[in-house]
């Protein structure tokens, strides 16, 4: 038993299209372990772990299970080799009932009340605190989380993967999750999870696994790494992008945020208590893990975001003298009240476009209300659609063709263009560069800095350290919500960005 | 622990979103649709009547086209269909469910007969047509407007709300023709003001119908430039398409439903002023006659365009005369139309889904 | 006291219809598919169902009790299932607009109803109106002994056995939905089909077999209103329609639970034929009294709405077709 491997996974590739996601991976588990999975975004972690719970299938490669040679084609395959995944998006119906969630499409006949039974044993085993017949729409996060785990434990799973298990955890939730994990552990099972909390990583796991853009770097006993031999690993070697970074214009204080404190539907602050000052002239990168609050950073700016009380978000135009307050303010009210704001958003055809609309009656999507016809003006409209196709080279049949028909990088093209060319003083831009090719990411990274030179004050949100090293003047790193420092890019090094991503800082530290 | 090792199948038919079609290929796909529902309904036909199938449509033809009459009947029906087609295109663009055209139409109804019941020989012919077309639309607004304000304020479930306004609409209907009976038992209103024919379409160039005609042909005219080319009609695309997106523009979305259905309501109150003063000069639970619920299909089978409506109805009334003609030679019941209705709208939803996606046999098709 | 009786026996017959189709639409609906071709499927029962046993009683010429009874039911019951499968197969299969597929069903049922009630015997050969006497005399049988109790008999077992057969169809749904595996897994299709697809569920299946089992229920509201309401005949007046869409407004009021038709059903039928019973009502505002079904219904959707309770609202992807891979 001692040389069984619980699962290896030998070889292993997975490409989407052009997109290799894993590449020759070769990663082995053991019986009674915690192995964390430590990656940067896009680093194919999920992906792989999503082959063993039979969500995808690899292109090529073998996966062993206790020695053996399996085929795991679906979710049930996984089951019937005792693998259970708990996803970071939760597979609940809300109207149910823990219990009821619990024996959900399982064949065998059982009652609700031995089904109950089991339940509780199973929480009483592992330290669950879960009422079986509590509605799910009446659970809090950590409890929908604790039922998926029961779930899986419930139709005999050994080996756990769970997929950022902490990312929407309060500190308290999240102690009381690893109690539940070590206590696994100790009954024999075998526990992955993915993550990119270093010190997370450093506190629950046995040993640590590391992949960086698809591909494995190695493995290393917990007991031996520290918080900065992981990031090393984690990040890599600086690439040299060779982006431009002209030198701030003049830069000037145009929006100050102040206090900026943002509630998800359960009453959680994904955004806590934020304070940062944006200059013109200037790029201002902003890095974090995803899902630590940019989104509603950016939105809240926008005025798209409810914020808590106290929050506020001033802006200084550049002629005046009294700043004005952006917050409770919808995206129609900031245009009237004459500020230019642009906002490139995460969701390019969920929110930035519309899909089914060509280019000419996108680039009304903000500015179709101006002018007192009752009907809608189209030839500046198309004659802006004609120039950005040409400017930015946007392979399209025509302007009228829905975008929703042309490929990625076509379709971010045409958001910035637009946002753009609506001359901004603030622009601010979520991922603006994801899944586009490099081409088309060197066009943006130069569209962003002649606004730059031009005196626009712009935000860019990225995932790419490389990039934001290179691009941005600053770079402000959001850690869970919270602001965990701001760095200067030039001075900064990879490893201390990385650090302050995955690392909140805590009080004493600051000091 | 069971191990066992299985082989990982590609199963046989994969379903595949399309992205685009050619025009004239999604056009070519629907023509062989109905193509294979006329032979479906000849077999119908046939199996019924022991009819030659090709006489039946030659009968069904000279029922629909074959006098003067026949043809203005024809157009007659027509309009009223496309009237209500028209009032929901805007709705349905914005991806609202208002399944509540017979009750919004009936509403108009109910207003015009009142004004002509009331105010027709109290005022000159001008004005009483302006307080008809007026009170039509407001009472048609108000019975689009309701379930609005609820679904914006609440998300209240539009498409079922719409279904039993309707209910209530056919109530208050026959409320008013109990009130309104003549002669006395009868239970009906009758013609009303036969004498005066005051709050009458009056004829237009000898014929009956034209004005119907131009009434609506400016209606299906202005609502296509209003979806196409207006302000409003550039918010209903971006609302109907993504709320998000909707509010990244700065629109304000429960503004939109509400003012929308207005429009549609009163559009479709419109139609019930051409049903009653236009048509059959009296009011029954009958003036709508189901064509609220079939005139939902048309506007839904033509994709919103206010113009493809005016192929997809004349397309259906023609079947519903010809039918109606099959029946009445081999003294059958008239509800024969519905059958081959049903049939053939049957045939053309099922072809949209081969024009919005694409089978993909075994593992070669896969990109 | 004689008119209470005839009231509550009103209502009884007249909310046995509806609750048919309440019943049969919740088994739809539980699987997220919002069939609104509810009024179709019961023409289509009641017409197949009719024109089975037509066919029979004048082939001899002594119709067997037996024989017409099982032969109405199946009629029907086929004849309502095939049109929840056409349903189905549009939906399903086809992923067609529920709403638009629902309402050309209604069409359809509208029209294959009544053409052939009004034809039948024509086609047949006969004159006059077509009735089936045996086959009506055997859903109109009374409990010998049961229904003779007096008062107490005449509301409660003064009615066929489909009154009763009813009760029972809406009971035994309310334990397969809540309490077997089965049930469990079918509404978990309808909140989520997503998850049930990870959980192992056959998502497909389970969404056919709710709407044909679903169409064949509704459908006995057909043969029920054929057979025991208006005595075996036909009646080209619409009211099938009309109680069609009763049946779905109940569907709302019963915050899509079986067990709630059964007085849902009732307390429908009550207001529906209150009008009769109220004293000094002139015939006008016995039309406006007609209405309370449905506004009654509309405050209750407006009601769930506002209160926003996750389990009264109905299945939450009801009305959309589910689509794998557009996760």
């Amino acid at each position: 038993m001692e040389t069984k491997t619980a699962i290896r996974l030998s070889h292993v590739t997975k490409t989407f299209g052009p997109v290799v996601a894993n590449n020759d991976v070769s990663l082995e588990i053991r019986h009674g372990e915690i192995l964390s999975l430590l990656g940067e975004n896009g680093s194919g972690k999920t992906t792989l772990m999503n082959m063993l719970s039979g969500i995808y299938y690899p292109d090529s490669g073998t996966i062993y299970v206790n020695d053996e040679e399996v085929t795991i084609s679906s979710p049930k395959d996984a089951f019937d080799c005792g693998i259970g995944m708990i996803h970071q998006h939760f597979k609940l119906v809300d109207v149910f009932s823990a219990a009821e969630n619990v024996i959900l499409g399982i064949d065998e006949k059982c009652s609700s009340k031995e089904a109950e039974e089991r339940i509780t044993d199973i929480c009483r085993k592992y330290g669950f605190d879960i009422d079986p017949k509590q509605k799910v729409y009446e659970m809090s996060v950590s409890q929908k989380q604790t039922l998926e785990i029961i779930k899986v434990l419930y139709r005999g799973a050994n080996i756990l993967i769970l997929d950022e298990p902490t990312a929407v955890l309060t500190p308290q939730e999240t102690d009381k999750l690893f109690d539940i994990i070590k206590n696994m552990r100790d009954d024999g099972k075998s526990v992955i999870i993915i993550t990119h909390k270093l010190h997370e990583v450093l506190r629950i796991s046995d040993r640590v696994s590391i992949l960086r853009r698809g591909e494995y770097v190695g493995t290393v006993e917990t007991k031996d790494a520290t918080a900065l031999s992981l990031t090393e690993m984690m990040v890599g070697k600086k690439v040299e992008l060779n982006i431009d970074r002209p030198e701030p214009v003049d830069p000037k204080l145009r929006l100050e945020i102040r206090n900026l404190t943002v509630k998800n539907s359960e009453g959680f602050n994904v955004l806590d208590n934020v304070n940062f000052d944006i200059y013109s002239g200037e790029i201002l990168g902003i890095a974090g893990i995803s899902g630590c609050g940019q989104k509603e950073l950016l939105e809240s700016i926008a005025g798209l975001q409810m914020t808590a009380p106290g929050s506020s978000v001033m802006y200084t135009a550049p002629d005046a003298d009294e700043p004005v307050q952006l917050l409770g303010k919808n995206p129609r009210q900031i245009k009237n009240m004459g500020i230019s704001l642009s906002f490139v958003p995460e969701d390019r055809l969920g929110m930035g476009l519309v899909g089914s609309m060509g280019m000419t009656d996108n680039m009304m999507l903000k500015s179709y209300n101006e002018g007192r016809s009752f009907f809608t003006e189209k030839k500046a409209p198309k004659e802006l659609a004609e120039r950005i196709m040409q400017e930015l080279e946007v392979i399209t049949p025509g302007v009228n063709t829905p975008v929703r028909r042309l490929s990625g990088g076509n379709v971010q093209k045409v958001l910035v263009g637009r946002e753009i060319a609506a001359g901004p003083k603030v622009l601010m831009t979520a991922y603006a560069v994801r899944g586009l090719d490099i081409n088309t990411s060197y066009t943006i990274y130069r569209l962003l800095n002649e606004q730059k030179k031009a005196g626009v004050a712009v935000v860019y949100v990225g995932e790419d350290l490389d990039v934001l090293m290179e691009l941005c003047d600053k770079i402000l790193v959001l850690c869970g919500g919270k602001l965990n420092g701001i760095v200067d890019a030039k001075t900064s090094t990879k490893e201390e960005v990385g650090l302050l991503m995955t690392h909140l800082r805590t009080e004493q530290e600051e000091k | 622990m069971a191990n066992k090792v299985k082989h990982h199948r590609e199963p046989l038919v994969r379903i595949v979103k399309r992205d685009s079609m050619p025009v004239a290929k999604a056009i070519l796909i629907r023509a062989i649709a109905i193509a294979l529902s006329l032979v479906v309904c000849a077999v119908v036909i046939y199996a019924i009547t022991k009819m030659n199938p090709l006489k039946v449509y030659a009968t069904m033809f000279e029922g629909a086209f074959g006098s003067k009459r026949r043809i203005w009947m024809l157009v007659r029906d027509t309009m009223m269909m496309l009237c209500i087609g028209v009032a929901l295109a805007p709705a349905f663009k914005m991806r609202f469910w208002n399944i509540g055209a017979e009750g919004q139409v009936l509403m108009g109804g109910i207003a015009t007969a009142a004004c002509m019941i009331y105010l027709g020989d109290v005022l000159p012919t001008p004005v009483l047509f302006a307080v008809m077309v007026i009170t039509s639309c407001v009472c048609g607004a108000v019975w689009g407007m309701i379930p609005a304000i609820f679904k914006s304020r609440f998300n209240t479930n539009e498409t079922l709300f719409t279904l039993m306004m309707n209910y209530v609409a056919i109530q208050i209907t026959a409320y008013c023709v109990s009130i309104w009976e003549n002669p006395y038992g009868s239970n009906t209103v009758g013609i009303i003001n036969p004498q005066t024919k005051a709050g009458w379409f009056p004829a237009l160039f000898g014929e009956q119908y034209m004005i119907n005609v131009f009434i609506v042909a400016a209606l299906t005219i202005a609502m296509f430039f209003y979806l196409r080319s207006s302000k409003h009609g550039y918010e209903i695309s971006v609302v109907g398409e993504s709320e998000n997106t909707a509010r990244y523009a700065g629109i304000n979305v429960s503004k939109v439903f509400v003012r929308t259905m207005i429009i549609s309501g009163a559009v479709a109150g419109l139609a019930g002023f051409i049903a009653v003063s236009g048509v059959s000069h009296t009011i029954s639970t009958d003036t709508a006659g189901g064509r609220g619920f079939t005139a939902i299909i048309v506007a839904w089978l033509a994709k919103f365009n206010t113009f493809t409506m005016v192929l997809i109805s004349v397309l259906i009334i023609f079947l519903e005369k010809g039918a109606i003609e099959i029946a009445s030679k081999f003294q059958l019941s008239e509800y024969a139309s519905k059958i081959i209705t049903g049939i053939i709208l049957f045939f053309i939803l099922g072809s949209e889904f081969f024009i919005n996606y694409k089978l993909i046999i075994g593992k070669k098709g896969a990109k | 006291m004689d008119m209470l009786v005839t009231l509550i026996q009103a209502a009884v017959a007249f909310g046995t219809v509806i609750m048919f189709g309440c019943v049969g639409e919740i088994l739809t609906e539980k699987s997220g598919s919002l069939n609104l071709g509810v009024p179709g499927i019961m023409y289509i029962g009641g017409i197949a169902s009719l024109a089975g046993t037509f066919l029979y009683e004048r082939s001899t010429e002594n119709p067997s009790t037996f024989v017409c009874l099982v032969l109405a039911l199946v009629c029907g019951i086929v004849g309502s299932m095939l049109a929840g499968l056409l349903f189905g197969f549009l939906t399903i299969t086809l992923r067609a607009n529920q709403n638009v597929c629902g309402l050309a069903l209604t069409i359809f049922g509208t029209g294959i109803g009544n053409f052939f009630g009004g034809s039948l015997n024509k086609l047949a050969g006969g004159v006059g109106q077509i009735s089936v006497p045996t086959t009506s005399a055997a859903f109109r049988a009374r409990i010998p002994f049961l229904a003779d109790l007096g008062v107490f008999g005449d509301i409660f077992f003064q009615y066929g056995w489909m009154v009763f057969a009813v009760i029972v169809i809406a009971i035994l749904l309310h334990f397969f939905l809540n309490r077997t595996n089965t049930g469990l897994n079918l509404r978990a299709v309808g909140e989520n089909p997503a998850t049930a697809d990870a959980a192992g569920i056959n998502v497909t299946k389970y969404q056919y077999l709710s709407v044909c089992i679903g169409a064949a229920i509704t459908g006995l509201g057909g043969v029920y209103y054929v057979m025991d309401y208006i005595k075996g005949t036909w009646a080209n007046d619409g009211s099938i329609e009309k109680l069609g869409w009763l049946a779905l407004a109940l569907v709302i009021f019963t915050t899509w639970k079986p067990l709630n038709s059964i007085w849902g059903a009732y307390v429908f039928g009550v207001l529906y034929w209150a009008y009769y019973y109220i004293p000094g009502l002139t015939r006008s505002s016995q039309e406006l009294f007609k209405m309370l079904p449905y506004v009654v219904t509309i405050v209750v959707l407006v009601f769930i709405s506002v209160r926003n309770k996750k389990e009264n609202l109905g299945p939450a992807h009801l009305g959309r077709s589910y689509f794998r891979e557009e996760r």
